[in-house]
């Protein structure tokens, strides 16, 4: 329970209309639930971070509090002043941490709720802080930041521990077009499960821009990659510097005239450096809520929650599309987690061979064996098979070290399966 | 011809307004800008009236000039827990007032505007409504009367309406479009818009194929590998029609698959590279870029209409354009006028901008004909003042999306009467049929349980003013034979009223109730989503009435710039199953 600052207990008088779905079970929910003060409670006593303060992260926040979540925390990640959507900040706030003044308006607005701003990058922290944390809701623009904290969260998941699972919930959008996802680490499809959904637009040709150009966009880039270097050396390039955008535009209007080429403007060039993706509040609104509707439910269980995927889509009347992504086996993140394997260094790597036949969740009959570095066994082609039989009659311990992951796959059964052999002593 | 500056780029950055709004002028430019800053729109709010509160957000965000709230309600302190717009010290005052300073506050360019009164008492100002550019209902609504009031006179005065639910998890909205509702500028996905008429080239591209690619075999490596694949294609197409004995162009999928055979000989591969990167472009580009001119559903859907092939004196300005560019399409055998705009490709910078200006020069004396048809038209109708140029332009290069939506009249649910859902029973029974058969649960339930949940609200109403005014039972009102003749029998609750009573189509033609539950299936889902509409007891979720707000904000967007497409017409959304649907009602 939240005691307010004059040790008054704050009434639960607001939370009238929450308390319909915290007090009673809808036609949906798990029968195995319980309502009333066990789910208030936990909902009250769930610890939840929110990355990025922008426009997805201002909704997240004041979605979340009125939830019924009260005990919130926000990491901002990147700094992009666009008042059209970030809807936390006023004009006198331009300059102040935007971290600290989203925090500080929805407690003002949202009385009960506490928001502790973290003001640095998520990279910085390590995995004991992101344990504290019931789960982590993400709205972020930056592909790399996303895939750093779902990495992370994967590589966090301990079998044996159950609270070392946090779901995240991610949220991203582009013009009138948006995603949620529900992402459970290691038990459901991932962010690099999924990272072909957000190929990275296809590069210019440098040699397009030093020689040919054909579009504005050509020229702009031109002047960003080639005429910076040649004239402004050594100084390092502020795409939020007005004076910056203003000289490349200089540089990629004067090219496009040389070449005849039309339609370079400020705007554009600001654009393609920055590489700016349009976004309005109304996406920013979908996208937030139906991520917090998700961890509002799971945080709760008055209701099932998404599995796992949700794309959304304005341009021409409504279009979306839940469905469930599925995990990827290779995927690198969280394909597979290598499972711990203890061996005796002196077993030969024929009798390890024959041992994983055994194993119940391996059952392999004609395994093909790598380790980090080098191809151990391999059972086809033949020229290959030949080269390595040598190393069936070796030790383990002349073939790994104490620790290393290695790759066995199979061809009857198209999956690999990664182990970190620990030699016992 | 290339059109050069004199003039230096301006050396000042873009102005303030242009910074704020930057991320969304790179959806809507200045023009959709200028649209959204020039609407009033109001919001009739009632219930917890979080909804509205949520989509005017979005809307002040991006600039929408001028807003107006009408709520009857004072502040309570269950406000406070689902409203984001009121503060503490708002406990008492009217709600209109308070959710209006605290909207006003997100952008101090817009103007708000609020007014303490119920929506049944606002509305009975004479064309009151009339001063709004776009209205904005929250549902339910206390009487049927009320909101049948507020559709025909939205519909008489052409005055976009959205009917807006949003209890516990599940919400809806129906948009209420003028009768016709046109978009010229629907920004369709560049990658499908690519109308670069291959098949019927003009005298100005074929002597530049020519100049290009008549001595091909004797081109340098260079030279040859930076012809545009476009005049490649022009030039392999004349040598496959000579050897051909109907002289055609390749017409179905193994003709093509044999000239991309053709093309690909073409290329040079005795090259470090082993290929040419523009002969690959030509072959990618076979299939989508070698076919008869067609035209889209929704512009034969234009062409067909009675509008464009008569226009009066008074027609819109859509339907003079689209009449003259149905002419040219029969005249010049089904080619709509060339959009003029050119993909980038592999190309020497010079030629690919003449290739640039040649198509930019077609696309202009397409326009000038197609101006002069309505040069003509608007002086055989003595139309004044004439259309402007750049609307002649902009419907010209998007001819082939441009969409008509027709504006239907929202359903309205008495308890009274029963709806008549002659002309949409078949095809909405279709849905649930189709749903079926896919195996997905179709969420048309959720839209009737909101019909059930506004049929509720009217039958209340009219046992309100029973009790207060008649002292007579009012049996005979509401058909279905339901005894409510005591005034001391307790009100029906919602599930009780949901199930009681199902209104009937067309008995003659159609002797199923209706909502006709074709499926079993959605059958269970009404059944649920009354239950869970039971339990939120009038309750609106804060996430889902954002989720709504956001989603009633970008249709609101579009229909007020008229860019893109909005919906047509009713859109559900489930919360539980995080799942939306569209029909059109």
């Amino acid at each position: 329970m939240v005691i307010m600052a004059n040790g008054v207990e704050p009434s639960r008088k607001r939370w009238t209309y929450l308390d319909n779905f915290l007090n009673k079970p809808g036609p949906t929910t798990d029968p195995n639930w319980v309502p009333g003060e066990v789910t208030i409670n936990g909902l009250e006593t769930s610890k939840v971070l929110v990355i990025g303060a922008g426009g997805l992260g201002c909704e997240i926040l004041k979605n979340l509090a009125l939830s019924g979540f009260k005990d919130i925390h926000e990491a901002d990640t990147i700094d992009v002043s666009n008042l059209n959507r970030q809807f936390l900040f006023r004009e006198a706030d331009v300059g102040k941490s935007k971290a600290e003044c989203a925090a500080a308006f929805v407690e003002k607005r949202v009385k009960g709720v506490k928001i502790t701003p973290y003001n640095g990058k998520i990279q910085d922290k390590d995995e004991d802080y992101y344990l504290q944390f019931q789960m982590i809701v993400c709205g972020l623009d930056s592909i790399e930041a996303r895939r750093w904290i779902n990495a992370t969260l994967v590589g966090m998941v301990d079998m044996e521990n159950p609270e070392s699972l946090k779901p995240l919930i991610d949220g991203g959008t582009e013009g009138f077009k948006g995603q949620a996802r529900v992402i459970l680490p290691s038990m459901s499809s991932c962010i690099e499960c999924q990272l072909d959904l957000h190929a990275p637009r296809a590069a210019v040709p440098l040699c397009t821009l030093a020689t040919i150009p054909r579009q504005p966009a050509h020229c702009i880039e031109w002047a960003h990659i080639i005429a910076w270097e040649e004239h402004r050396k050594g100084e390092v390039l502020d795409t939020d510097d007005p004076e910056h955008i203003t000289w490349l535009y200089q540089k990629a209007s004067a090219r496009a005239q040389e070449f005849n080429i039309p339609g370079v403007t400020y705007s554009m060039t600001q654009g393609v450096v920055k590489n700016i993706i349009p976004a309005i509040a109304s996406t920013n609104a979908i996208i937030a809520a139906s991520c917090c509707n998700e961890a509002f439910k799971i945080a709760t269980g008055c209701n099932p929650w998404l599995n796992n995927y949700i794309q959304y889509s304005g341009d021409e009347g409504i279009f979306t599309y839940t469905f469930e992504m599925e995990q990827k086996e290779d995927c690198p993140v969280c394909g597979n987690l290598a499972r711990n394997l203890t061996v005796d260094p002196n077993m030969t790597l024929q009798d390890f061979i024959d041992s994983l036949g055994d194993r119940a969740e391996a059952q392999l009959k004609k395994p093909t064996l790598r380790s980090e570095e080098k191809s151990l066994y391999s059972q086809f082609p033949a020229s290959l098979r030949e080269q390595t039989a040598p190393n069936l009659s070796k030790k383990l311990s002349e073939l790994v070290v104490n620790g290393e992951e290695i790759a066995v796959s199979d061809p009857a059964f198209a999956i690999s399966f990664k182990y970190k052999l620990i030699f016992s002593s | 011809m290339v059109e050069r500056t004199t003039t230096p780029p301006p050396l000042q950055g873009p102005t303030a307004k242009e910074k704020k709004y930057d991320r969304q002028l790179r959806l809507w430019a200045a023009s959709g800008q200028q649209a959204l800053e020039d609407s009033k729109v109001l919001l009739l709010n009632s219930g917890p009236g979080v909804v509205g509160v949520e989509a005017l957000k979005n809307l002040l965000l991006p600039g929408v000039g001028n807003f107006t709230i009408v709520d009857e309600a004072e502040v309570s302190e269950k406000d406070l827990g689902v409203n984001f717009f009121l503060e503490e010290e708002s406990l008492g005052n009217s709600r209109a007032e308070e959710t209006c300073k605290y909207l006003q506050e997100l952008n101090p360019e817009v103007t708000g505007n609020a007014i303490k009164k119920s929506t049944e008492a606002f509305v009975e100002i004479p064309s009151i409504l009339d001063h709004y550019t776009l209205i904005i209902l929250i549902g339910p609504t206390k009487d049927s009367n009320v909101l049948e009031k507020i559709s025909r006179y939205a519909q008489d005065h052409s005055i976009p309406l959205f009917y807006v639910h949003s209890v516990g998890f599940y919400s809806h909205f129906s948009v209420q479009l003028p009768d016709q509702f046109p978009v010229v500028d629907t920004h369709p996905d560049p990658a499908t818009t690519q109308d670069l008429r291959l098949l019927n080239p003009w005298p100005e591209l074929l002597i530049f194929m020519r100049e290009k690619v008549g001595n091909l075999i004797f081109q340098s490596d260079h030279e040859h590998g930076h012809v545009p694949w476009l005049l490649l294609l022009l030039h392999y197409l004349n040598v496959w029609k000579a050897t051909r004995r109907d002289g055609k162009p390749p017409k179905d999928y193994a003709e093509k698959k044999e000239f991309i055979a053709q093309v690909a000989e073409g290329a040079r591969t005795n090259n470090p590279e082993g290929g040419e990167e523009n002969f690959d472009e030509a072959k990618a580009n076979v299939l989508k870029s070698l076919n008869p001119p067609s035209i889209s559903n929704g512009l034969r859907e234009v062409f067909d209409s009675e509008d464009c092939q008569n226009p009066t004196k008074d027609s819109a300005n859509f339907w003079i354009i689209a009449n003259a560019i149905h002419k040219f399409h029969t005249k010049n055998k089904g080619l709509l006028p060339l959009p003029g705009t050119l993909p980038d490709m592999k190309a020497q910078s010079s030629d690919y901008i003449k290739l640039q200006n040649i198509y930019k020069a077609k696309a202009r004396s397409d326009i000038a004909e197609i101006t002069s048809t309505i040069r003509q038209t608007e002086e055989t109708l003595n139309r004044n003042p004439p259309i402007e140029e750049k609307e002649i332009e902009a419907f010209c290069k998007g001819a082939q999306y441009v969409k008509l939506i027709r504006g239907r009249p929202l359903r309205i649910a008495k308890s009274t009467e029963p709806i008549d859902w002659t002309d949409r029973a078949q095809a909405l029974s279709q849905e649930l049929e189709t749903s079926k058969m896919l195996g997905q649960e179709s969420l048309l339930p959720i839209y009737f349980a909101f019909l059930a949940l506004d049929r509720h609200h009217d039958e209340l109403s009219l046992l309100h003013q029973s009790r207060t005014n008649d002292p007579h039972p009012i049996k005979s009102l509401i058909p279905g034979a339901r005894d409510i003749s005591g005034a001391t029998l307790p009100l029906p609750n919602f599930v009780e009223s949901a199930h009681f009573y199902t209104p009937a189509v067309d008995v003659d033609k159609d002797p199923k109730p209706w909502p006709r539950f074709d499926t079993p299936e959605a059958q269970v889902t009404f059944e649920n989503v009354v239950k869970e509409i039971e339990r939120a007891d009038g309750a609106e979720l804060h996430n889902i009435s954002a989720l709504t707000g956001g989603m009633v904000a970008q249709e609101v967007i579009k229909v007020l710039t008229k860019q893109y497409v909005p919906v047509d017409n009713t859109c559900v959304f489930d919360g539980v199953a995080s799942r939306a649907g569209v029909f059109n009602i």
